[in-house]
C-alpha cells in the first residue's frame, strides 16, 4: 500500500460512496469507517482540521491485506506461545487499524518508537515479523536495526521510549529536517496506562517547548493489564495535549482511514515544523494482557461483544463488499497468503537457534572491559572443561 | 607546551570548550546551564559562544534530560549531561540504568550512546540535604555504564575531553568540593597520551601502605601520606580515577608490594566500591597481604546535616588510625 503516497486532504479523486459528516454522532472522535462499513466523506477534529482520504482501489485492499496479515501473524505467536515455543506474547488483537493506519502513515524518512506491542507498525515499516519472535522466545532482544529500519527497539519499561522519541525528534530539527514537504517527523507510541506515568508527561513537557517534529500515538486500548482507563484519568486522553500546549484529537482507532488520515495529517504538522500533537486511538483489546494474563477476572463478556461488532477487520470488508472493491476471489487470495505466511512463520520459530553461550558478553561495551574480558575468558574455560565430557 | 593553573572547575569549562569546538554534534544539555552557566559556572559562557542548540537550558525534569539525550544519542549527537546535584540523579535512574546502560546490548551493537552524565557529587561543602551524596556504586554495579571521577585540575580537562569522545556512555562524577582547587593544567596536551580514560595513577609513590581513594579523597590521602611521612611512614596513594571498570593491575602492583591497603571513599561502606576492592585485592593479592584490606568510608547512615558532616566525612585522622590499625595486625 502507500505507493501512491495518497494525502489526506488531496480532494476526491474517488468521491467517497456516501457522505455522512459527524455519522457516529461522537463529536469527540474522528471516523471515515462506521463498523457497518459505511464511509463518512469527511471529519471536522476538534481543532478544525478536516479529516478525509483518498484512496485507490488497490490501496484500500492493500490495507485490508495489512490488517488480516498482521492478525494472523499475531494469531500464530499467540498459538505458539501456547505451545511452549515463545516465553510469553502480548497481542494487538483488535489494535489492528489502529497500528496499520499509522503505520502506514510514516513516510520511509519518519521515525518510529514503539512499545511491546506494535507488530503491526513493525510490519508496515518492512521488518521480518519474526524478529519480535526472536525477542519473545528468548533468543535475542529484538534483532532488527533501529536506523536501517526507522523503528526503534520494543520498550518494556513503560513511557520511557516517549522520552527518547521526543530527544530524537529535538535532534531531527536540530539537523534542519523539518519545514518542507519531504521533511522527518517523529512518532511515540504508548498506552493508556502509560500516560500516568511521568516520562510521558515529561515528554510532553519537552516536545512542546522545544516544538519538536513528534506525534504522541496514544493506544487507549482501555485497559493497563487489569486497571481500567479510570484509575488512569479523569479526562479523555486527548484533551491532556491542550494543557501541554498542542493539539490532541481522539481518532476511532478500529477505523483503519480514519488512524490513516490522522496520523498523516499529525505527521506532515510536524514535518513542516508546526510542533507536536497527540493522538488518542480509541480501540480496545480484544486478547488478554499477554498470555500470562486472565482477562476473565477484570471485564465482563458483554463488553468485549460490545466491541467485537466494531471489529476493524470486519468494517473493512464490508465497506469493500458493498463498494465492489474487492471480490471473493481477492478475500480468499488473502486469507490464502496469510495462512501460508503465518506457517512460514512458524517454520521459521521452530527453527530459531538458541545464542551460542559466550554471546552473553557480546557488546555490553562498544569499547570493552577488562573486567569483563576476564569474566567472558574464564566462561569460556568453563565451558570447555566440559567438552568430552557426558554433559 | 602551554601549561595555566586553573581550579578544576575551571579545567572543565575548558575542557567542555574544547570538546564543542572539535565536534559539532556535541551538545550539553540541563538546567542552568545556559545563561547562568549552571549553578556551579561549569559551562560558564559556553551557550554565549555557541548557542542555545549546542548548550541546552532544559526543563526542570530529570529523567527528560536523560530520556531526551538518549534520542539525540540515538540520532547522532553527543550528548553531554549536567544533573544538577547527586541527590537529584535519581529521577533519572530508571533511563540510566534500564536505557542508557543496556542500549547497546539490547541492540546487539546497533545504537551506540555516546553520552556523559556529569554529576557533581560529595559532600564538605556545607550544603543542605540531596546536595552532598556519593551515588557512585549505584552505576558502578550497572553493567553497560562507565564510571569516572576526576580529583585535579589536569585530569579534569583531560578526562571530560576523554570521556565525551567515547562511544561508551560515561556516568562523569566532579568533586564537588575541590571544584576551587587550583592546578597546573597543560591545555594542549594530547589526550590520552599521559593516562587512558580508564587507567588508575599512582599520585604519590609509597612503600609501606596503599591508600586508595578517587575524587574528593585523594586529596584527603594525599595529605594524610605528608603527614605519614613526617612519622617515617612512607604511603602510596593510588588515584583509581575509573571505577567501572576499575584498573587493578596497578592496585594489585602496589599492594603486592607494600602488603597493606586502605580504600577511602565518602559514601558508606554498606556494598560500596571498598568491599569490591577489598574483596578483589584478598582474591589476587592474598599471600602478599600483611593484613586485612580496611576500608575508611562515609558511615552507614544518609549524609547527615552540614554542621556534623565533618565528623561523618573520612578525614586525615581517620585514615591515618586506619594506617596505624594495618601495621598493628
Ligand atoms: C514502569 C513499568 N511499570 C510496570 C510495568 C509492568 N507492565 C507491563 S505492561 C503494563 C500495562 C501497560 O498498559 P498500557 O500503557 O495501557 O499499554 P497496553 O499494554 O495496554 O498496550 C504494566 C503495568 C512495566 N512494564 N513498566
Amino acid at each position: 500500500m502507500a505507493k501512491g503516497d495518497p494525502g489526506v486532504t488531496r480532494g476526491g479523486r474517488r468521491a467517497a460512496p456516501r457522505s455522512r459528516k459527524g455519522a457516529t454522532g461522537d463529536p469527540e472522535l474522528v471516523q471515515l469507517l462506521t463498523p457497518e462499513g459505511e464511509r463518512i466523506d469527511s471529519v471536522t477534529g476538534p481543532d478544525g482540521t478536516e479529516y478525509r482520504v483518498d484512496f485507490t482501489d488497490e490501496e484500500y485492499r492493500g490495507l485490508y491485506r495489512d490488517l488480516v496479515l498482521v492478525r494472523k501473524l499475531d494469531a500464530e505467536a499467540t498459538a505458539l506461545q501456547r505451545q511452549g515455543e515463545l516465553g510469553i506474547w502480548a497481542s494487538l488483537l483488535g489494535q489492528e487499524a489502529a497500528q496499520v493506519g499509522s503505520g502506514r502513515a510514516l513516510r520511509t524518512q519518519d521515525m518510529a518508537f514503539p512499545t511491546y506491542r506494535e507488530h503491526g507498525v513493525l510490519y508496515c515499516r518492512g521488518i521480518d515479523p519474526i524478529m519480535p519472535l526472536g525477542l519473545f522466545r528468548g533468543v535475542d532482544q529484538g534483532g532488527w536495526d533501529p536506523n536501517e529500519f526507522k523503528f526503534n527497539m520494543y520498550t518494556i519499561v513503560i513511557g520511557a521510549q516517549t522520552l527518547h522519541a521526543t530527544g530524537y525528534a529535538m535532534g531531527v530539527a536540530m539537523d534542519g529536517k523539518t519545514g518542507t514537504d519531504d521533511g522527518e517527523a517523529v512518532i511515540a507510541y504508548f498506552g493508556d496506562g502509560a500516560t500516568s506515568q511521568g516520562d510521558v508527561n515529561e515528554s510532553f513537557v519537552w516536545a512542546g517547548v522545544f516544538n519538536a517534529p513528534l506525534v504522541f500515538f496514544c493506544q487507549n486500548n482501555q485497559y493497563a493489564i487489569s486497571e481500567p482507563l479510570e484509575r488512569q484519568t479523569r479526562i479523555p486522553l486527548y484533551q491532556r495535549a491542550a494543557g501541554f500546549g498542542f493539539p490532541g484529537v481522539r481518532v476511532d482507532g478500529n477505523d483503519v482511514l480514519a488512524t490513516y488520515a490522522v496520523t498523516r495529517q499529525a505527521l506532515d504538522n510536524a514535518r513542516h515544523g508546526q510542533g507536536p500533537s497527540l493522538i488518542e486511538a480509541y480501540t480496545y483489546r480484544m486478547g488478554a494482557h499477554t498470555t500470562s494474563d486472565d482477562p476473565t477476572r477484570y471485564r465482563i463478556a458483554s463488553e468485549v461483544e460490545a466491541w467485537q461488532a466494531k471489529d476493524p477487520i470486519a468494517r473493512m470488508k464490508a465497506f469493500l463488499e458493498k463498494q465492489q472493491i474487492a471480490d471473493a476471489d481477492f478475500f480468499a487470495d488473502v486469507d490464502e497468503q496469510a495462512k501460508r505466511e503465518s506457517v512460514h512463520l512458524r517454520e521459521r520459530v521452530l527453527a530459531m537457534p538458541n545464542p551460542e553461550p559466550t554471546t552473553l558478553f557480546d557488546h555490553v561495551y562498544p569499547n570493552g572491559s577488562p573486567l569483563l574480558d576476564e569474566q567472558r575468558e574464564q566462561f569460556s574455560k568453563y565451558l570447555e572443561s566440559f567438552e568430552g565430557s557426558a554433559h | 607546551m602551554a601549561t595555566e593553573t586553573l581550579t578544576l572547575g575551571k579545567a572543565l569549562n575548558v575542557g567542555l570548550r574544547k570538546a564543542l569546538e572539535n565536534d559539532p554534534k556535541v551538545v550539553i544539555m540541563g538546567e542552568d546551564v545556559g545563561k547562568l552557566g549552571g549553578v556551579f559556572r561549569i559551562t560558564d559562557g559556553l551557550q554565549k559562544d555557541f548557542g542555545d542548540q549546542r548548550v541546552i537550558d532544559t526543563p526542570l525534569a530529570e529523567s527528560g534530560i536523560i530520556g531526551t539525550a538518549i534520542g539525540l544519542a540515538i540520532r547522532g549527537y553527543r550528548p553531554v549531561c549536567e544533573i544538577q546535584f547527586d541527590g537529584f540523579v535519581y529521577p533519572a535512574y530508571d533511563q540510566i540504568v534500564s536505557q542508557v546502560a543496556k542500549m547497546h546490548y539490547r541492540s546487539r551493537g546497533k545504537l551506540r550512546i555516546p553520552m556523559v552524565i556529569r554529576i557533581p557529587f560529595g559532600g564538605g561543602i556545607g550544603a543542605v540535604e540531596h546536595h552532598s551524596e556519593s551515588p557512585e556504586a549505584y552505576f558502578a554495579h550497572t553493567a553497560g555504564l562507565k564510571v569516572v571521577s576526576c580529583s585535579n585540575p589536569q585530569d579534569a580537562y583531560a578526562m571530560i575531553q576523554q570521556a565525551i569522545a567515547s562511544d561508551d556512555p560515561i556516568v562523569f562524577l566532579e568533586p564537588k568540593r575541590r571544584y576551587w582547587e587550583k592546578g597546573p593544567v597543560e591545555v594542549d596536551a594530547p589526550l590520552g597520551d599521559a593516562y587512558p580514560l580508564h587507567a588508575a595513577r599512582v599520585a604519590r609513590p609509597g612503600t609501606d601502605a596503599t591508600l586508595l581513594a578517587y575524587g574528593p579523597m585523594v586529596r584527603t590521602c594525599l595529605d594524610a601520606a605528608t603527614a605519614a611521612a613526617e612519622d617515617g611512614r612512607e604511603l602510596e596513594v593510588i588515584d583509581l580515577r575509573t571505577l567501572s571498570p576499575l584498573d587493578l593491575g596497578v592496585v594489585y602492583e602496589s599492594v603486592r608490594r607494600t602488603g597493606r591497603a586502605v580504600v577511602v571513599h565518602e559514601a558508606p561502606s554498606n556494598v560500596g566500591l571498598g568491599a569490591e576492592i577489598a574483596a578483589r585485592i584478598t582474591e589476587e593479592c592474598f599471600y602478599s597481604l600483611e593484613s586485612p584490606v580496611l576500608r575508611v568510608t562515609g558511615y552507614d547512615t544518609p549524609y547527615p546535616a552540614a554542621r556534623v558532616e565533618e565528623e561523618y566525612l573520612p578525614d586525615l585522622d581517620r585514615v591515618l588510625d586506619a594506617v596505624d590499625r594495618t601495621f598493628g595486625w
